[in-house]
């Protein structure tokens, strides 16, 4: 056995026979009252309970593990693989069905809980214990695969998809499975396969009658078309600000800048508030246009338009995220040895140039349809007749109708939406190879844009920027007056309100919104690297490494993306409320909510990223006899630093200002800020939630530029010499 | 092998009774409160009775809806002990599925007949704590410059002047509208009210997502006219918005804000300790400090000056027992959708 293998061993052993085996409440390391009776009680270890008497069945898994020990001495390894392969598949299985198949009393699975021999017994939810005893015994299969030579025998590329396949089986395809089971059950509360049909074919989903007669469509259809329109316009929006900044000389790039990243990190409800209170019947625009020009005012922000400019606004900073990495890393020799040919610039745009941006685009436009499609916030207040799935799915879980079936229903459109836009990206991209960083010293500077380009993008950009401007001004002003759009006295009354310190009492924070912020910042400081690190990995896993099942590993990391926020809040409720793996209430599930439904950006920008990556560095470095996981760390994961950013920067943001995936996840003690602005503006009180979410974009602003600051650029070729380093060979 | 027992039998008393320590540790002082009404009236609610019995509070607010779509799909294994306001719809449907307790509190006597009504039709699950009338309100500078009547019945709506003038929630999302719905049916009978219906979706700009959404609108001037319960109409009009509310004339229907302890509560002697405390006047005097102007449910209390005065309201016979099932409920919204919303403007 190699070292590693025997380490890991050891740590499964100490999961098992030391920590505590189930999740108790009160669990912590402050106050012990909870290890009372330890090895038993309540936080006993799986060893001493399972000797006890307590619970026996935990012994047949611990038999597995005292056998993969068998291969501790072997040197042969292909012995000590069968031994490991045996061992670590049934004690993982074994754990693995004991806990499905024992939870509380009269649930579970009963006949599999006879066969444990535990007819009628309950435990509790797993523990630190039962997770490392666990991931233990999975690993030890994946080092015995690795023995077996999968993964050219790599221990670690092994190990991290063997990881990776749990996560994702975990925490997305088991509770979405468990709530979609509900489209399948009829209004009695059986297995009904026709109320299925029924729920599906309904012209309220399918309906076309607003193509000849003057009544609204079917939701299905409204969702395509915002979906379409909306990816389209960001993937343009985007792609022109990247040109912009990267190719041309024009001025203030960072006000650009800033003003691209800003409506990303703004909680959602606002841009659509901003956008009322601008274009609504009484708003500031309308009202102008009423007076001076005397054009009546109507109602048309309500609707698809509102609800497309809300989205554009919000998303086309993503696309521009994810566009900018791509067009950086172009390699402008190409572009010279274009020029060098002869052909002219309009030529090698179009004949280099934008084949090469051809990734980036595809995946820019699959997240502003996938986002538009799980965007909850902004049809929610713009969308007036408008129907889309997300809002409909949400009241159909919440609304007077309490009809969960409809809403698994609704829920099943809207993934097979997304999952077909995934599907018809990797038929246009084809097998093509996009590389353009092959460690061969890349010495070009690139080219300036065309004129006609050039042109065309500052035509599409400055628009967008002038409208993001104002919304801006009305967003931190409307905090400081009285009431937004009726009084605009100046008051310092919603910040009061909200984020009072008394301080005669020491450093008292007595305003209301301060519990919820602190939860807020710390859950999504502790989400953002997790899901910067595992959406990554997954990337450089699906990207570099051949392995059978890829393909569906790919496409089962994007599913996360594509499910509602709602969805995914009640399915978590549904399969995480009771053991196995009982975690509602806990700030723990927030977390793995927000890393899970966050990481497929990372995945997407670090796939583009990688794939403008030769492999040759890779191979290099492997030549050199790295480890590869010191290949990841040195030489792959500075030349991905703009597809870190990215991930780091959209998961942060995005656990500071999720609204409809964690509105049923919130507790009492973790309370999140958008779920209170939620209620304020549910209340009337605009006030209150524009002022904490200024407070909030100002918040995520530091926290974009300590990540920018941490992170780094990335230093590639002669472009580096602005800060004075020598030309290189990209970052190694 | 009688040692062998013997020594199982000690591990599970040992492991008992670490159990039933941890169990009364957690019984001394705890509660989970899901509240369903503004946030500025919940806190207080959770810190008044913090301070009053020194039992900790965790307090979640969310909207009636979401509560109880929380409460089902917690029903396995429930977290919360008591879910306190919110419109009575959803309190009655958890009643119906099992998944709330039967009480009967001592403080039972001083409550208005329509909260032990409720209490009465839901086999002691679910308790009014407060009542409100629907109603409408009408922005005054709109209906000025339109040059038409102030509206007062409800046939006042279906003027043709106010073509996309009058906003109201969609009952299948929200509570209020259903309210709304089940009212008109009562008060014209099914053809009629559905009639009027399919004449007042001429007039409506917007169906929107959340029951108290038409009254921000209407104080903005967004809209014309809004339909919601009188008293979120009241709240706009006391923070300064151009806004009159209106009981309409013909007669109209009312919401019972309800309380319900969750089945299987953890904390079950401290949920009724709530319970109890929550009927009585001090604690319903609570709702004016926090600009709720509903007619709180305990005899003993005076209302707020600002709310709507029941006695002034034609309210009708409101039949909480039938148009709460859940069966009567699916009826008519799947009559509206087909019948109403369909239609073309």
């Amino acid at each position: 056995m190699r070292p590693s293998t025997r380490l890991l061993f050891l740590l499964a052993l100490c999961g098992f026979g030391l920590l505590p085996w189930y999740f108790t409440e009160g669990m912590g390391l402050r106050t012990l009252g909870w290890l009372s009776g330890y090895p038993l009680g309540k936080g006993g270890s799986g060893l001493a309970l399972g000797l006890s008497g307590t619970a026996p069945w935990l012994l047949p898994g611990g038999a597995m593990l005292l056998l993969a020990g068998l291969a501790w001495p072997r040197q042969d390894e292909q012995r000590a693989a069968t031994i490991l392969l045996w061992a670590g598949a049934l004690g993982f299985l074994l754990f693995f069905l004991q806990g499905f198949a024992i939870t509380l009393r009269g649930q579970g699975i009963p006949w599999l809980a006879a066969l444990f021999g535990a007819q009628g017994a309950a435990q509790a939810g797993m523990g630190p214990g039962a997770l490392v005893t666990l991931v233990g015994m999975l690993l030890l299969f994946c080092h015995g695969l690795a023995y077996r030579g999968f993964c050219r025998g790599d221990v670690f590329t092994c190990s991290m998809i063997g990881l990776l396949i749990l996560m994702i089986g975990l925490f997305i395809f088991f509770p979405v499975v468990t709530v979609l089971k509900g489209a399948l059950i009829g209004n009695a509360g059986t297995f009904d396969p026709g109320a299925f049909l029924d729920r599906f074919l309904d012209s309220s989903i399918w309906g076309l009658g607003c193509l000849t007669r003057d009544v609204s469509c079917g939701v299905a259809w409204n969702t395509l078309l915002l979906a379409v329109l909306c990816g389209a316009i960001t993937t343009l929006l985007g792609l022109a600000s990247a040109l912009l900044i990267l190719r041309t000389g024009m001025p203030a790039k960072w006000l650009l800048r800033a003003l691209t990243v800003l409506p990303i990190i703004t909680p959602p409800f606002v841009i659509g508030l901003a956008l009322i209170l601008i274009f609504g019947r009484t708003g500031l625009v309308s009202n102008v246009l009423y007076e001076w020009f005397d054009v009546p005012r109507t109602r048309w922000i309500y609707g698809l338009p509102g609800v497309l400019l809300a989205q554009v606004l919000a998303f086309a900073p993503i696309a521009f995220l994810v566009l900018i990495g791509v067009v950086q890393g172009i390699s402008p020799s190409l572009e010279e040895a274009s020029q060098t040919l002869g052909a002219r610039r309009w030529e090698t745009f179009s004949t280099v140039t934008w084949p090469l941006l051809r990734p980036g685009i595809a995946n820019a436009f699959l997240i502003g349809f996938v986002e538009s499609m799980a965007d909850f916030g902004n049809p929610l207040v713009l969308g007036g007749n408008f129907e889309v799935l997300s809002t409909k799915i949400f009241f159909a879980v919440v609304g007077a109708a309490h009809n969960e079936g409809q809403a698994a229903v609704l829920a099943m459109v809207l993934l097979s939406f997304t999952l077909g836009a995934f599907w018809l990206q990797q038929r246009w991209l084809g097998k093509k190879s996009y590389t353009t960083m092959n460690g061969k010293g890349d010495a070009g500077l690139p080219t300036p844009l065309p004129r006609r380009v050039s042109w065309l993008a500052s035509a599409t950009v400055i628009p967008w920027v002038i409208l993001t401007v104002v919304i801006y001004v009305i967003i931190l002003t409307g905090g400081f007056v009285k009431s937004m759009g009726r009084d605009y006295t100046p008051t310092l009354e919603h910040f009061l309100t909200g984020f009072r310190i008394d301080f005669s009492r020491g450093f008292y924070f007595e305003g209301a919104a301060w519990d919820s912020f602190f939860t807020t910042v710390k859950l999504a400081a502790i989400s953002a690297p997790l899901t910067a690190i595992v959406g990554l990995l997954a990337a450089y896993l699906l990207k570099r490494q051949t392995f059978q099942g890829r393909g569906a590993l790919e496409f089962s990391t994007m599913l996360s993306f594509a499910i509602p926020g709602t969805v995914l809040g009640v399915a978590y409720i549904l399969a995480f409320n009771v053991p196995p793996i009982e975690m509602t209430g806990t700030g723990l599930i927030l977390v793995i909510a927000f890393i899970f439904r966050n990481m497929p950006v990372g995945v997407r920008s670090g796939i583009a990223g990688l794939s403008q990556i030769d492999k040759s560095l890779d191979e290099a470095s492997a030549t050199l006899s790295a480890r590869s996981a010191t290949t990841l760390w040195r030489v792959v994961l500075p030349l991905l630093r703009p597809a870190l950013i990215a991930a780091l920067v959209y998961s942060f943001v995005r656990a500071m200002t999720a609204v409809s995936a964690v509105i049923f996840l919130v507790s009492a003690e973790y309370n999140l800020a958008t779920a209170y602005i939620v209620g304020r503006v549910e209340a009337g009180e605009f006030g209150l939630a524009i002022a904490y979410s200024s407070v909030l974009i100002v918040v995520m602003a530091l926290g974009i530029a300590i990540i920018q600051f941490g992170v780094g650029e990335r230093k590639l070729g002669r472009r580096a010499t602005e800060t004075g380093a020598a030309p290189v060979v990209a970052g190694v | 092998m009688v040692q062998k027992a013997r020594r199982k039998a000690l591990m599970i008393a040992l492991a008992g009774s670490a159990l039933m320590m941890a169990t009364a540790a957690k019984a001394q002082g705890t509660l989970v409160l899901y509240c369903s009404v503004q946030e500025e009236w919940c806190r207080p609610m959770a810190s008044a009775f913090e301070k009053e019995t020194g039992i900790k509070v965790s307090m979640t607010r969310k909207s009636s809806g979401e509560t109880y779509a929380q409460i089902k799909a917690e029903a396995s294994n429930p977290r919360g002990d008591v879910w306190w306001g919110g419109t009575g719809d959803p309190h009655l449907q958890a009643a119906e599925e099992g998944l709330t307790e039967a009480y009967e509190s001592p403080k039972m006597a001083e409550l208005h007949d329509w909260a032990v009504k409720q209490w009465k039709g839901s086999q002691g699950r679910t308790i009014g704590i407060y009542a409100g009338a629907l109603g409408f309100g009408f922005n005054t500078k709109q209906v000025a410059s339109r040059g038409i009547p102030e509206p007062k019945c409800w046939s006042d709506l279906i003027n043709a002047k106010l073509k996309d003038e009058v906003q109201v929630a969609d009952p299948n999302s929200s509570g209020t509208s259903y309210t709304m719905l089940a009212t008109l049916v009562q008060l014209m009978g099914e053809d009629k009210a559905f009639e009027y219906l399919k004449a007042l979706h001429r007039n409506i700009n917007q169906y929107t997502k959340s029951g108290a959404a038409p009254a921000k609108a209407t104080s903005l001037g967004e809209t014309t006219i809004g339909i919601t319960f009188m008293h979120d109409m009241v709240t706009m009009v006391v923070n300064g918005g151009p806004v009159k509310v209106v009981a309409p004339c013909e007669g109209t229907g009312y919401e019972i804000g309800s309380m319900s302890i969750v089945k299987g509560a953890r904390n079950l002697d401290n949920a009724k300790k709530f319970y109890d405390w929550a009927l009585t006047p001090a604690a319903q005097k609570l709702a004016e400090e926090a600009k709720s102007y509903q007619v709180p449910s305990n005899k003993n209390v005076v209302p707020p000056p600002q709310s709507p005065k029941l006695a002034d309201v034609k309210l009708i016979d409101y039949d909480f027992a039938k148009y709460g099932s859940s069966a009567e409920r699916k009826r008519l919204l799947s009559k509206w959708d087909n019948d109403v919303k369909k239609l073309p403007k």
